[in-house]
């Protein structure tokens, strides 16, 4: 099949995208036993006798995993359940030793929540509940498979929308922003490559402004946003074909073919499991008391949008700015402590985003590895501020400040980048520029004040750049006035 | 004549005093076991390592260690988890598992100085009330080897009444313990569901099953109850409430005591022998103070059809872990999906094959209302009928099955009759209540000389009053005579 | 009643290999079971909620502390096949 755009469908019909995101919680032990919590351990380290399924084991439910799910009800505006308990999804599969999963079906522990978009469009979020993780197939060389335990019962939140959006980018907005709640609220590191988040995509389509909803498919094994991008842009041309052609979607669980960038068909609704759901007999059910509830909720980080809107009323932080800002929870909050030194949002952001950024990709460090105070920074953004160091000062002052808790300051003297503003200091060595210069000034004089370039050039090869340029332009102007 | 085995209090404190070692002790069961093999009662025996437990207990008394149970040899159904020990549930599935974990009722035991001499059988994964179930040949009762010694802890209640061992453990989840008890003439306690841990019993109805003691007299149930009992962090549905003293009050007696003869229980179906055996204890109880009137439980009936729907769905799902991937058997198969088959095909009996196509579909789309529901629904039924009959008796006095031990064959035909045995035994699993088999006395059924014995049930949580009453029973009674198999070796 | 057909549809979601025998008889044993069973119909029990838990206790929670992990042998040391420290299984293809 050739794929086209999907645009090319768009006008007839639109497509209905709903996303169940699978987020490990990041506990210390496991959903139901004291296994730890680890990715990237040898194979089957990470195990006990209940991880392996052996008879006679129970399971026991992890507190920490109920406030971490109970922080992203509440990050998502939802209900807690007063009352959940737990059922039993029976299936067989290598990678799920009892048979079983333990999960959570008519009771979720929060429901009825909602994302905000960006562009103001609300995704509902139908419920978040609690399961635990399978562990892992992987294909042996001799075309057996090989079966590692360590991720089996770690614990697992299903967040399940509602088919609210209506475009791959729509959806791959919800995915970016659901993400960047779950790391403002430390609940997971949600990263994709290991696994800690996953997705399944519903998709389906229905002539543009019908309000019934036509036949679904889910597609499996996206590894990535940009796999579910073109897996959904692949599907919903798949059924537009489909439909053109006149014949019916068939609901089906379908697979991501990230080489060939194509779905294929896993099962059809026929062959749909039966999952024999009961509750489970060794855990009783679960109260969540409005004390608990009010606890999480005291412990609650500002949520991102909140955020983003607050440094949008900052002066001269732009829209993309506090996109920009936001993406971390840590760089925007070292944004604003610096702030707080520096006393120049906008100066501060640039500072942090084109040269503190630059000086992190160098190193590999993230914020929090680079070890710089955020007062610290603040100072420094000041300092060129007040034109006491230039800009190419304040960079190599920033590249010093790595592995010294000296203010910067005292390196700004260490390192004999100050900066020259003072108009009495230079008065005198523009007089002399000026006089070295006459037919530029006689150009400055026609009214040519861009020539004055040359001689502020003049005087900073003079001093060796350590003049204020603002302040040597300024002077020039002045005298010539 | 085998010496029967004096108290387990008596024979710890005799460990301790030096006069016996535990060593000596277990050398005495492990002898026992091998002159009494012919009962089929054990499935393993690793006799190095019994006494080299045994030694070690020597050790720890020799230390100055204080020990309730030092020396005491103990049996385990072998569903119960020995860390190291073959643990199969009478199955083939797991012929060659071994755990590498100890179940939290065993440790309390071990650590109490008990030592384990051997694994029992029972029916596969305790699935029956004959022992004929077990993929490793029946059990035989000690007082008439044509007979079924009861399932599906019948090796546990032979090795017991055979005088091998001074205590065994099974496991009860509609009678397990209590029938096989009745059956072979001795004391047997299914304990109030939550009193005893559940983690390292291999699961069949994770909602009904109980650990408890088969012993020679009540008041080492006692004992043993009181060792294991308590709250254990690995079962979430292990009660952590306190656990009253169920020993010293034993002889407290039954002045002013209230007994309850339900009549649902002393109906149709009931041998004579039986019923008689009954009125026998409740006219003792009645000439020594006890108020004994009829009470009802009227969803009785109900009792049964509830029972295996609970029983038969969770086991479905619990048994599904048993396919040869992680461990256990697996079968030679071309592919995944038929390794699966073959293994469970290959690995599992009729019976427990039977029991998990029922569950299967009894939690299968669109059935789900109509069973494990509506079942459940019953049990609260059922609980409540124990309820009310607890408000005006402290306790009920009744049969532990309908007849005594009934022939081996004779039911295997028919899975429908096998389950309709046990109707006495699976209410007190359903409310969840405590159940306490204790002989009464030996009578005369189908030509033979067979034990008889009754049980009583209290609410949740009396296992003081319930060992009290039992114990009262017990020594008014007078000496039940040994199973005559008991005195070969 | 219960068909044969029904009988082998639950035997494969246990598992379970049936020959055609075997699950006409399984069918008729399974029948009078669930025909015993159906007698729990003559009860209402609309308003009588399902008794769970057992004990009818509730709210019991670990701390989120670890605790030991077997060996690498002793995880796999009941596996009836393993390969490079895992459980080895004839090749898994995606119907789960």
């Amino acid at each position: 099949m050739t794929i086209q755009q999907p645009g090319a469908t768009s006008s007839e019909y639109e497509s209905v995208i709903g996303i169940e995101v699978h987020v490990q919680l990041h506990t210390r032990s496991k959903m139901f036993t004291a296994a730890p919590n680890t990715y990237g351990e040898s194979p089957n380290t990470m195990t006990d006798p209940y991880t392996l399924g052996l008879p006679g084991t129970l399971p026991v439910a992890n507190k920490e995993a109920f406030t971490l799910a109970i922080r992203v009800g509440l990050g998502l505006g939802a209900e807690i359940a007063s009352y959940t308990k737990f059922d039993r999804k029976n299936y067989f599969y290598p990678d799920l030793p009892k048979g079983y999963q333990i999960s959570q079906l008519d009771l979720p522990v929060t429901a009825n929540g909602e994302l905000p978009l960006s562009s103001g469009k609300v995704v509902r979020v139908n419920r978040a509940h609690l399961e635990e993780d399978a562990g892992k197939a992987m294909h042996s060389s001799d075309d057996a498979s090989l079966v590692d335990l360590n991720r089996a019962g770690i614990p697992l939140l299903e967040i399940v929308s509602e088919p609210d959006m209506r475009s791959p980018s729509e959806a791959i907005e919800y995915l970016e922003r659901l993400k960047l709640l779950l790391r403002y609220l430390d609940v997971s590191d949600c990263d994709m490559e290991k696994g800690s988040l996953r997705c399944d995509v519903n998709v389906s389509i229905r002539p543009t402004g019908s309000d019934t909803l036509g036949t679904r498919t889910e597609i499996k094994n996206l590894n990535s946003f940009k796999a579910v991008e073109k897996a959904i842009a692949f599907e919903v041309h798949r059924h537009a074909n489909v439909l053109a052609a006149g014949n019916d979607v068939v609901q089906a669980t379908m697979l991501w073919d990230e080489d060939k960038e194509e779905t294929r068909i896993m099962r059809t609704k026929e062959e749909s499991a039966d999952y024999r759901y009961f509750p489970d007999p060794d855990l009783p059910p679960h109260h969540i008391s409005n004390s608990w509830i009010e606890e999480v909720r005291s412990t609650l980080p500002e949520l991102p949008w909140v955020r983003e809107d607050r440094l949008r009323g900052m002066e001269g932080i732009t829209d993309y700015d506090a996109g920009v800002l936001v993406q971390d929870r840590a760089v925007a909050d070292f944004f604003e402590d610096a702030v707080a030194t520096s006393g120049d949002a906008k100066a501060t952001c640039n500072w942090i985003t084109s040269e503190l950024f630059g000086v992190m990709k160098e190193r590999g460090d993230d914020i929090a590895g680079c070890g710089i105070p955020p007062s610290r920074f603040g100072a420094l953004v000041r300092l060129v501020k007040d034109g006491v160091v230039g800009s190419g000062g304040g960079k190599k002052v920033l590249q010093a400040m790595y592995g010294t808790d000296k203010d910067p300051a005292t390196l700004v003297g260490e390192l004999g980048v100050g900066q020259i503003s003072d108009e009495g200091a230079l008065e005198a060595i523009v007089r002399q520029a000026l006089e070295a210069n006459p037919a530029t000034v006689a150009d400055i004089k026609a009214g040519k004040k861009k020539a004055a370039g040359a001689i502020v050039g003049w005087v900073m090869k003079e001093t060796k750049g350590s003049a204020n340029p603002g302040t040597v332009n300024k002077l020039i102007l002045e005298l010539l006035d | 004549m085998t010496a029967p085995w004096p108290s387990i209090d008596a024979l710890a404190a005799s460990v301790r005093s030096g006069e016996r070692s535990a060593a000596e002790t277990v050398r005495t069961a492990l002898k026992r076991i091998s002159a009494h093999e012919d009962l089929g009662a054990f499935l393993h025996v690793d006799e190095a390592r019994a006494l080299d437990d045994a030694q070690a207990v020597d050790r720890r008394v020799g230390a100055g260690d204080d020990l309730p149970l030092a020396g005491v040899p103990v049996a385990l159904k072998d569903n119960l988890c020995a860390r190291g020990s073959p643990t199969t549930c009478g199955s083939r599935i797991l012929e060659h598992f071994a755990p590498p974990y100890d179940a939290t009722a065993v440790a309390r035991l071990q650590q109490a100085g008990a030592v384990v001499v051997g694994k029992t059988n029972l029916d596969e994964f305790a699935m029956g009330s004959s022992n004929e179930n077990s993929a490793f040949g029946p059990v035989k009762n000690p007082w008439d080897t044509t007979r079924a010694p009861g399932g599906s802890s019948g090796g546990s209640a032979a090795a017991v009444a055979a005088g091998i061992v001074p205590v065994a453990l099974g496991s009860d989840t509609g009678g397990s313990i209590r029938q096989p008890a009745a059956f072979c003439g001795t004391v047997g306690l299914k304990p109030t569901y939550g009193r005893v841990s559940r983690y390292g019993l291999v699961a069949f109805g994770s909602s009904l099953d109980q650990i408890g003691p088969l012993t020679n007299r009540v008041s080492d149930a006692a004992l043993v109850l009181a060792i294991m009992a308590g709250g254990d962090p690995r079962d979430a549905t292990c009660s952590n409430d306190p656990v009253p003293d169920v020993v010293s009050g034993l002889d407290g007696g039954v002045e002013g005591l209230r007994v309850g003869l339900p009549k649902e229980y002393l109906g149709d179906g009931i041998e004579p022998c039986v019923r008689q055996a009954v009125a026998t204890a409740a006219q003792r109880l009645a000439a020594d103070g006890a108020e004994v009137r009829e009470v009802s439980l009227p969803h009785t009936p109900y009792a049964i059809p509830a029972y295996y729907v609970v029983a038969t769905c969770e086991a479905s799902s619990n048994l599904a872990r048993f396919d040869g991937i992680h461990y256990g058997r697996r079968a030679e198969a071309p592919n995944l999906s038929s390794t699966y088959e073959r293994s469970r095909t290959e690995g599992l009996g009729a019976e427990v094959r039977r029991r998990i196509l029922l569950g299967t579909f009894a939690l299968s789309a669109g059935h789900y209302d109509a069973y494990y529901d509506r079942a459940m629904r019953v049990r609260t039924l059922i609980r409540r009928d124990f309820e009310q009959a607890f408000d005006s008796v402290d306790l009920l006095l009744s049969p532990a099955g309908p007849t005594p031990a009934f022939r081996l064959g004779e039911k295997t035909q028919d899975p429908l009759e096998m389950y309709l045995a046990d109707i006495l035994t699976v209410a007190a699993n359903l409310a969840g209540v405590p159940g306490l088999v204790v002989p009464e006395c030996v009578g005369e059924f189908e030509g033979a000389a067979l034990p008889i014995g009754v049980q009583l049930m209290g609410p949740m949580w009396s296992e003081p009053t319930l060992l009290r009453v039992g114990h009262h029973l017990e020594r008014t009674r007078g000496e039940m005579p040994a199973a005559p198999t008991g005195g070969t070796a | 009643m219960i068909e044969p057909e029904t009988v082998l549809k639950v035997a494969r979601l246990a598992r379970l290999e049936l020959s055609g025998d075997e699950s006409a008889r399984l069918a008729v044993e399974l029948g009078r079971i669930l025909s015993h069973v159906d007698r729990l119909e003559e009860l209402d029990v609309a308003d009588v909620p399902p008794l769970m838990p057992a004990t009818g206790g509730s709210d019991v929670y670990r701390d989120d502390a670890t605790g030991p992990t077997l060996s690498v042998q002793d995880a796999l040391g009941n596996a009836p096949d393993t390969s490079d420290d895992c459980f080895r299984v004839p090749k898994v293809i995606d119907d789960a």
